[in-house]
């Protein structure tokens, strides 16, 4: 089936919904293939293919609201589903605020090519996949001779879907993704660390070289060795970018319009005010391109534009979806986080990190969790020590506790050198005196 | 692992009804025609016909995953039903369902695996998947057709009603006891969203060595969380409960528990603190605070990171790890509990497995690629998502055994220190042994007493040190109630896990520093 294929059925689901007694109806139709090559010992350990299809209704009957999925996707089978589904909504209670989005929010304007396929796809070959993941595992183990296992990985993936909503929308979008990964394995005593890393993008040739990907995974676990948990206190805490997601998403859920109106979030009644010191400034970007969360439309059909959602450690904007907008009274602007850039400091890590007397350079979270409603959180991490504006040595086994209303007013610097390889765009981070509990 | 509390994206569920008879389309159009059956009575035969393929298409499927000179091929058909329906603010307003069908093919040479699938079980479908698997080899071979036997399997969740037969109209009324008595029981509860989710897998399997199983896999989940308000302040709790359950479980007194456990669980993080930053002595209860088992010791003994060697218990079968008093099970065979299995993702018999037992490592936890590797019995932890990955090595139920101590021995023996009893996630790094679980809730204890409340505090170990550390194991094992998803390589499954009240010397607590 192609995207045209699919948005026939999906018209026609769409349709035979009505039919059944649906007010309104919204069909997606979703197609995904994906091969993927894990290598260990130069021999393959795993090699898989697949394609799947997925078909998804959201129905709206009198203001009473169910959705379905099914990746059956033959009509015969079709129609009892949707006739079904129809008919089971009636039970439920009805919901003044249930109902597709409005029209006016829908994107007017399908034509902008945000960059997210790579046209050259289907020209990767078996052979090509496999000779990288060889390649990966085979510099690993060049490379150090405390490796006890390395693996070298590649995959790659190609994803349609159509759209369709029963008051007008009607859209489609493509994409492809590579990747390539490293993973390895060090004996340190009686603990075996691991380390890893990885690569990759919209386009193939955005996947770093395999010498670049098997060397760091190498470092990434041999920086490890001896690592061991060092006194409770409070450090400065640098986080090194490409793990600094992790505290990002403890703004994602109480942000989100949910959360506010099952009074949940410890954002709430925040808009407009001060929540994170005035370095931090948070621009949720779905029109970046090539970007890992670029959309012209969420998954609701909303039309995605830039917002600044903190500017300057004051809260500007929530994610508002279709459902709790209404419930909100807010106009709703898409319910999740896209691409989330920052506003950059001027340094690198090495001139940062200069500056740091007393801190520990987090590069790993193990575990822990946030609360939403309160701002509480603890998370264990790992990393290392820094004095006198060095590194010193690794440190592991350790936690760090706090409540998100006074931890992000003590970022005190951001890096230059945001990580490239996700939506979440963060560079290094600095924050002063974190509660770090070890021994 | 992950309680899934925000997890609804996990079990998209809904519930699909006509005329107040639940109907949803357990047999889909490709399969059979007529009347088919369902529930957890049916014969390999009614398998064959629910899923539309027969024994002869099977040995073709099979003899093509093996064509390019693989040694073993295994096919696993399953057709998933996931069912969920929520109230919020007062209103049962949402129903969500999924409906997934298909069948994997793998097929193994050595330690290699092949693996493909297919959502179409045409038999031109089937085969171009099995080609697909079979280029983990790269020969050729003819295989014969084998006869395929049926072993009889043990039934560890026979429910009373299969839950296609429950209707919407049945389950909305659970839903409306539990938020009318979550708000009678505090007037400080602002918020309460409770939410049921059942599931229903058939699987079939057949694999080139003759086995071929069938099993029925019910799943059910009442959840509530809520959230009170007190002078300004908002805290939110939450409690559920799950197994492999029929309706009748979900009792009057269950619906007060979930109820009752909700609102306590919240209306005490009012007077919650935070302990002091840093090493102390921790006491689990009894129950969920068996995820301390799964973290520390349960992901490190699943046998593939060990034939990689790059697990911290790769060198320690055999060897004493605990005192005495402290046997570790991996159990796949309890009534009714959510990680029990009939029959693993790879046809073999589900087993009680003794990781620890008297203080020594006594096995790991086994997939056919792993027992093989180490020449010994698999141990029935083959499992998988879904038809869509690949089998390995994963816990079910994971608990350790009652020991010496009494309760209350225990907490009068901790000076200043934490009582952990509620939970909501842990992660753990397989070869550093370092192991994490997340505390919602609990309690200090000072002089021999639990005091005030404590919530939102990571704690964070090493597993073999952690093993070696626990002081004393009471007489009062209790198996978690609530709904336990263990993730491992992007794959969840259901599991549980179980302690009796244990006092590990010291882990690291989160905390604030003087």
């Amino acid at each position: 089936m192609n995207n045209k294929e699919r948005q026939e059925l999906a018209l026609w689901a769409v349709e035979f919904a009505k039919k059944k007694g649906a007010s309104e109806v919204a069909a997606s139709i979703d197609n995904s293939r994906s091969s993927e090559v894990e290598v260990r010992e130069q021999k393959i350990e795993v090699l898989k293919e697949s394609t799947t299809n997925g078909l998804s209704l959201s129905i709206y009957r009198d203001n009473k609201y169910s959705s379905h999925s099914t990746n059956n996707l033959d009509k015969k089978g079709l129609e009892k589903f949707i006739a079904e589904a129809v008919e089971a909504t009636k039970y439920l209670s009805a919901d003044e605020f249930r109902s597709l989005p409005d029209a006016s929010l829908y994107p007017k304007d399908l034509s902008l090519d945000l960059q997210l396929e790579d046209e050259n796809y289907s020209k990767v070959s078996p052979e090509q996949r496999l000779k990288f993941a060889m390649e990966i595992e085979k510099i690993a183990l060049s490379k150090n001779d405390k490796i006890i296992s390395a693996t070298g990985g590649y995959w790659d993936s190609y994803s349609e879907s159509v759209l369709v909503h029963s008051n007008g929308l009607v859209a489609e979008r493509a994409s492809t993704f590579f990747g390539a990964s490293g993973s390895v394995t060090v004996m340190d005593g009686t603990a075996r660390p691991s380390g890893s890393n990885w690569g990759g993008g919209r386009q193939f040739s955005q996947i770093p070289s395999s010498e670049l990907i098997g060397s760091k995974a190498v470092e990434d676990a041999t920086r490890k060795i001896g690592q061991s948990k060092i006194a409770s206190g409070k450090y400065d805490m640098l986080i090194e970018n490409r793990t600094a997601g992790r505290l990002l998403s403890m703004f994602f859920r109480p942000m989100q319009a949910r959360a506010l109106q099952q009074k949940s979030s410890y954002l709430d009644g925040m808009l407009g005010k001060q929540i994170a010191s005035p370095l931090l400034t948070l621009i949720d970007d779905p029109l970046l391109k090539g970007g890992f969360g670029s959309r012209l439309y969420d998954g609701q059909g909303i039309a995605c534009k830039q917002r600044t959602m903190i500017e300057k450690g004051v809260l500007k904007e929530y994610y508002i979806d279709n459902y709790y907008g209404k419930k909100l009274g807010m106009t709703p602007n898409g319910g999740s986080a896209s691409n989330i850039r920052f506003e950059l400091g001027t340094r690198g890590f090495d001139a940062i990190v200069s500056d740091v007397n007393k801190g520990i350079f987090v590069t790993s979270f193990n575990g822990g969790n946030s609360n939403a409603t309160t701002g509480d959180f603890s998370f264990g991490v790992s990393g290392f020590l820094v004095e006198g504006g060095k590194i010193v040595k690794p440190v592991n086994e350790m936690n760090i506790s706090g409540n998100a209303k006074e931890f992000w007013n003590k970022l005190s610097e951001l890096g230059n050198d945001p990580y490239q390889y996700s939506s979440l765009l963060s560079p290094t981070l600095v924050f002063k005196d974190i509660d770090f509990s070890g021994l | 692992m992950k309680a899934i509390i925000n997890r609804r994206d996990f079990l998209k569920a809904g519930a699909v009804t006509a005329a107040g008879v639940a109907v949803l389309p357990h047999v889909l159009s490709s399969c059979t025609t007529g009347p088919a059956k369902i529930g957890g009575n049916m014969t390999i035969h009614d398998y064959l016909e629910h899923f539309g393929v027969t024994e002869q298409m099977i040995q073709q499927i099979i003899a093509e995953g093996l064509s390019k000179g693989g040694e073993y091929c295994d096919v696993f058909f399953q057709h998933n039903i996931a069912n969920y329906i929520g109230l919020e603010d007062n209103s049962v307003n949402r129903a969500y369902s999924d409906i997934s069908f298909g069948v994997g093919i793998r097929v193994l040479k050595g330690d290699q695996t092949g693996y493909s699938f297919s959502e179409e079980v045409s038999l031109k479908a089937m085969k171009s998947a099995a080609r697909t698997a079979a280029n983990i080899a790269n020969s050729s071979a003819t295989v014969e057709p084998i006869a395929f036997e049926t072993p009889k399997l043990p039934s560890y969740y026979m429910i009373k009603t299969p839950w296609e037969e429950v209707s919407i109209n049945e389950k909305i009324p659970y839903l409306q006891q539990v938020n009318e008595k979550v708000f009678a029981l505090d007037q400080r509860i602002i918020k309460s969203n409770v939410w049921f989710n059942d599931q229903t897998s058939y699987v079939l399997f057949a694999n080139s060595e003759g086995r071929m199983t069938c099993d029925y896999q019910p799943m059910a989940q009442l959840s509530v969380s809520c959230t009170a308000e007190q002078n300004g302040q908002k805290e939110q709790n939450y409690f559920d409960y799950s197994g492999r359950r029929g309706i009748e479980f979900f009792t009057p007194e269950a619906i007060n528990t979930l109820a009752n456990e909700a609102v306590n669980r919240t209306i005490m993080l009012f007077d919650a603190v935070k302990p002091t930053a840093g090493e102390l002595p921790v006491v689990l209860a009894a129950g969920s605070s068996g995820i301390l088992l799964h973290e520390a010791i349960g992901h490190g003994m699943e046998a593939d990171f060990n034939r990689k060697e790059t697990s911290i218990f790769s060198d320690k079968i055999g060897k004493k790890v605990a005192k005495d008093f402290v046997s570790i099970i991996d159990d796949g065979t309890n009534q009714n509990i959510r990680g029990s299995i009939n029959v693993d993702d790879e046809g073999n018999n589900s087993e009680k497995t003794y990781l620890v037992s008297g203080g020594t490592m006594e096995s790991y936890l086994h997939d056919r690629i792993s027992a093989k590797h180490y020449g010994v019995k698999p141990t029935g932890n083959g499992r998988r998502e879904s038809f869509r990955h690949m089998p390995m090595p994963r816990m079910r139920n994971t608990y350790m055994e009652n020991g010496p101590h009494k309760k209350d021995e225990i907490i009068e023996s901790v000076k200043y220190g934490v009582y952990a009893e509620s939970f909501s996630n842990g992660q753990v790094m397989i070869g550093a042994g370092d192991f994490t679980f997340y505390v919602k809730s609990g309690y200090l204890i000072e002089n021999g007493k639990l005091t005030k409340p404590i919530k939102d505090i990571n704690i964070i170990g090493n597993g073999p040190k952690v093993l070696a550390d626990i002081e004393m194991v009471a007489d009062d094992l209790k198996m978690a109630e609530g709904g336990w998803t263990c993730g491992k390589n992007g794959q969840g499954v259901p599991v549980s896990q179980g302690l009796p009240t244990v006092k590990v010397a010291k882990i690291t607590v989160g905390g604030v520093n003087a």
